[in-house]
């Protein structure tokens, strides 16, 4: 059966979405699945009948950025942007479940998406930001 | 002079695709009628073809199928030598070497098919180490196993033994390391009737890839266009394997008249492209009581698997940083690349260095406890410094001050107080001990000796019908900022805001070869390029009369668009040229081998557990003197990258061989760094302007993979109160190091 990330990239064109490994040990094929973080490589579609998928492409475009997107910007939490589709979708996750993480917690939540480009510290710091942008907003 | 862009944390210019999932990456593309390609590889390591076979229960008459009979020019991938076969055609010389290729509409029936394609051979013996390979009895390629060997030679070296107060020798080795990129590599090709083929790929080098094709297709340069698309990482390994992916993606468009794309999966790419060339190098040092250096020999041997492609420039690399950052006044460096039975290795960042620099750094080490000084002394005392001379007897013209930035660095980490305590603590009874390790090193930047003249660099800076400025070359963006940096260098140049600054398409048929994305060498050398043409478009504006000295961004884009409204278009082209006083005999190896060398002094911070064997890195610092820094944000995101590199290198990524086949092609089972595993890395600049490089920059992209393995190692040892001289250093090496009694270094005092 095919998987929900070839489904997202081939039937529906989402390639934002990105395949690392096809493994499960990447998570550049990150996305929400019903709101919890999955590798979409290893979700068989049938898995995800009837289930709300949210991708890189539903956090925010162009002048409607999601704040993880902007503080990813402007960080430098992206490079050459492979795993970065999968980090924004985990980092969009932590904070929803943790809207003022410190640094372990971003650590803990990060630590199944691989990045061979950064080593991290902007992503981390990126996330960090992320809060600071989200709460000025409600402010 | 103040600059307005440069020096300023400018925002990537790709980079709003890049966070919004639009950036199209080479699977992320497909065209119309496409067929997916594959690649039938060797399942043994050296051997002679005897025949294929095609099994059941595959429809065979649906493929496209190809052949090294099938090459209309030369069966080459063109590099240095002429070794490389595009397809094995009678003999292979390692595991996973190309054979046969498939293609066909459906992607999900080719893995059936690979597997029914069966390929006979005659076996022929094989070698898989440095030791074998140097002992001569199986002859693999040529007459020595021998690809490249190179003798560095300053001063008297025999005549310093004898007068040494002290000699220490030392060996010390490295391992394979695989890039993992976190796409893996892959191309489209498409051949029209026209007979105009296209190579889209995720690749470094369009125009590599454009003399390769050109050679094995046979056709025109005009008839061969190369075009980059975004890549997803590379660090070398999208140097010399595009030219082979894309091949044969050309191969099955041209026999098929369709598009056809390859796309490796983690594990074909693991095992089948190029990886960092182990190696080991062996050292024997002269050096007085009070720890002057007098002379060093040092002998270098890279295992550069079953083709040369790469390893003569990797080795020459390897040679020339031997020394380290440290004045010899005798030095002999004998090295050699070495044929063995594994896929042949290439380029990663570094490119040869971090072996040599390794080897030199922990050797320091060792002096320093010959000696009874502490390792920043006997650094300190030897440090190359203005007016001396390096192994290849190019003199140090820059102010540099090692020193200054060795105790910044150690300052920074509170190297002193840590070392004592850790002294202190460590003599007790518990079972986590600290240590602290330094690694003081340089890099060259751009290409060897005489290496840039030979690649007569040329890039444009043109106007759009929009008035906007475009540069043109063929250096490419795969992470590091390349698009940035470069539209940052153009838009300070011609006085306008940096939006007004776009790309041109990395297409090797509308850009010209500003030479390969490598060696550290995009902003130095190519930014200085741009930085001139962009000046030059400058100068023709304002003396075509419609600008004026003093203009605003708004001006400058009416005044483009009213030129090129009236001219047609503009375009100011720049070509390389060697700074003055360069000089380099690539017979002798002597002379001014870099341009310019960035310095570094990396400090790391560990706990050793004794009873896990597990090493945790605590805290690093990074202090680099890499010219002017033009972006901090991508200035800093490089270093910390490199240096999360070399902590892989160090501790964690271990190829294992079986029989020439990387054993562990999988992700869950070589095992890179994660956000847990990574210390803080304190990253500091010390600038000291380039005058030959754009606005001032050296070369930053390899230098962070240079330090850490030496100073993580330094700081394990020192912990621990034994030698660990090889990475990468895993647990279980640990734990059987510890074992066993290991040699100690040879010291003879005399
Ligand atoms: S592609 Fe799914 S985890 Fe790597
Ligand atoms: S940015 Fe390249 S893998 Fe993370």
């Amino acid at each position: 059966m095919a998987r929900l990330l070839d489904v997202l990239r081939r039937d529906l064109q989402l390639t934002g979405t990105k395949e690392g490994c096809g493994e499960g040990e990447c998570g550049a094929c990150s996305v929400l699945l019903n709101g919890d973080l999955v590798n979409s490589c290893l979700i068989p579609v049938a898995q995800a009948d009837g289930a709300e998928i949210e991708t890189v492409e539903g956090l925010g475009c162009d002048d409607r950025l999601h704040a993880i997107q902007r503080a990813f910007l402007s960080c430098g939490g992206g490079q050459c942007g492979m795993c970065t589709p999968g980090m924004l979708v985990a980092s969009a996750h932590l904070l929803r479940k943790n809207p003022r993480p410190d640094l372990e917690a971003i650590r803990e939540g990060l630590n199944g998406n691989l990045c061979r480009c950064t080593g991290y510290m902007r992503i981390l710091e990126a996330v960090e930001r992320a809060v600071t942008i989200a709460g000025e907003e409600r402010s | 002079m103040q600059e307005k862009i440069v020096g300023k944390a400018a925002v990537r210019k790709e980079g709003l695709g890049k966070v919004c999932g639009r950036a199209q990456y080479i699977d992320d593309i497909s065209l119309p009628e496409m067929l997916h390609g594959a690649t039938v590889r060797s399942s043994i390591a050296r051997g002679r073809i005897l025949g294929i076979e095609f099994g059941p229960g595959i429809p065979w008459n649906e493929f496209v199928i190809v052949t090294a009979t099938d090459i209309p020019g030369e069966n080459e991938i063109a590099l240095i030598n002429h070794d490389w076969p595009c397809l094995a055609r009678e003999f292979v010389n390692h595991p996973e070497e190309p054979i046969l290729l498939l293609a066909h509409a459906d992607r999900h029936l080719l893995p059936k098919a690979v597997a029914a394609v069966r390929v006979q051979y005659e076996e022929m013996p094989a070698i898989f180490t440095i030791e074998e390979s140097e002992r001569g009895e199986t002859i693999v390629w040529g007459t020595d196993n021998v690809f490249k060997s190179f003798l560095l030679e300053k001063d008297d070296v025999d005549a310093a033994w004898a007068t040494a107060d002290v000699i220490v020798e030392g060996e010390y080795t490295t391992g394979a390391q695989e890039h993992l990129y976190i796409e893996n590599n892959g191309a489209i090709a498409a051949y029209s009737r026209e007979g105009q083929l296209t190579v889209w790929g995720s690749l470094q080098c369009p125009f590599y890839v454009h003399k390769s094709l050109v050679k094995l297709t046979g056709l025109s340069e005009e008839k061969v266009r190369i075009v980059q698309v975004e890549t997803g990482g590379a660090f070398g390994g999208k140097e010399d394997y595009p030219s082979m992916i894309g091949a044969h993606a050309a191969l099955l468009a041209m026999k098929s008249g369709r598009p056809v794309k390859i796309v490796y999966d983690r594990a074909e790419d693991m095992a089948a492209t190029t990886k960092r060339h182990p190696s080991r190098i062996r050292h024997r040092t002269a050096v007085t009581r009070d720890g002057r250096l007098q002379a060093a020999e040092i002998e270098i041997a890279l295992d550069g698997g079953a083709y040369s492609t790469l390893s003569p420039t990797v080795l020459s690399r390897s040679t020339i940083h031997a020394g380290g950052p440290y004045f010899w006044p005798n030095i002999r460096v004998k090295s050699k690349a070495l044929a063995t039975n594994c896929p042949p290795h290439g380029a990663f960042r570094g490119f040869g260095a971090p072996q040599s620099l390794f080897a030199v750094e922990r050797h320091m080490d060792h002096i320093a406890e010959a000696l009874g000084l502490p390792p920043e002394e006997v650094r300190r005392r030897n440090f190359l410094k203005p007016g001396l001379t390096t192994a290849t007897g190019q003199e140090i013209r820059e102010a540099l001050d090692l020193e200054k930035l060795m105790e910044r660095a150690l300052a920074e980490s509170d190297y002193y107080a840590k070392r004592k305590r850790f002294d202190r603590v460590n003599a007790g009874a518990g079972t986590k001990k600290k240590g602290i390790g330094l690694a003081t090193f340089l890099h060259g930047s751009g290409f060897t000796g005489s290496g840039e003249r030979y690649l007569n660099s040329l890039v444009a800076v043109d106007l759009t019908a929009e008035g906007r400025a475009r540069v043109l070359v063929s250096s490419t963006e795969f992470g590091q900022g390349t698009n940035t940096i470069l539209c940052q260098i153009a838009a300070e140049s011609l006085g306008v805001d940096y939006d007004l600054v776009e790309m041109g398409p990395p297409d090797t048929s509308v850009v010209p070869n500003s030479g390969p994305t490598v060696a550290s060498r995009t902003s130095m050398v190519v930014g200085k390029l741009v930085q001139s043409a962009a000046h030059g478009l400058k100068q023709t504006l304002l003396a075509s009369g419609l600008l004026a000295e003093g203009y605003t961004s708004a001006e400058f884009v009416a005044a483009a668009r009213t030129y090129v409204a009236q001219h047609g278009s503009l375009r100011a082209e720049s070509r390389y040229q060697a700074p003055p006083g360069v000089h380099w005999d690539d017979r002798t190896y002597r002379g001014e081998a870099y341009a310019a060398y960035a310095w570094a002094v990396y400090v790391a911070e560990v706990t050793v557990d004794l009873t896990t064997c597990g090493v945790t890195i605590d805290d690093f610092v990074a202090m680099q003197e890499a010219g002017r820094v033009l972006n901090p944000v991508l200035a800093t995101g490089q270093i910390e990258g490199g240096v999360a590199q070399g902590i892989g290198w160090a501790l964690y990524e271990k190829v294992v061989w079986n029989r020439g086949r990387m054993a562990n092609n999988q992700m869950t089972n070589y095992i890179i760094p994660t956000t847990q595993d990574i210390p803080p890395i304190r990253v500091f600049f010390a600038e000291l302007p380039f005058g030959h490089g754009a606005y001032g920059a050296k070369g930053i992209g390899e230098l962070p993979m240079d330090g850490p393995a030496p100073a993580i190692l330094n700081a394990v040892s020192h912990a621990t109160g034994k030698q660990f001289d090889a990475v990468p250093l895993l647990p279980e090496d640990m734990f059987l190091r510890m074992a066993v009694r290991q040699p100690e270094p040879a010291v003879v005092a005399l």
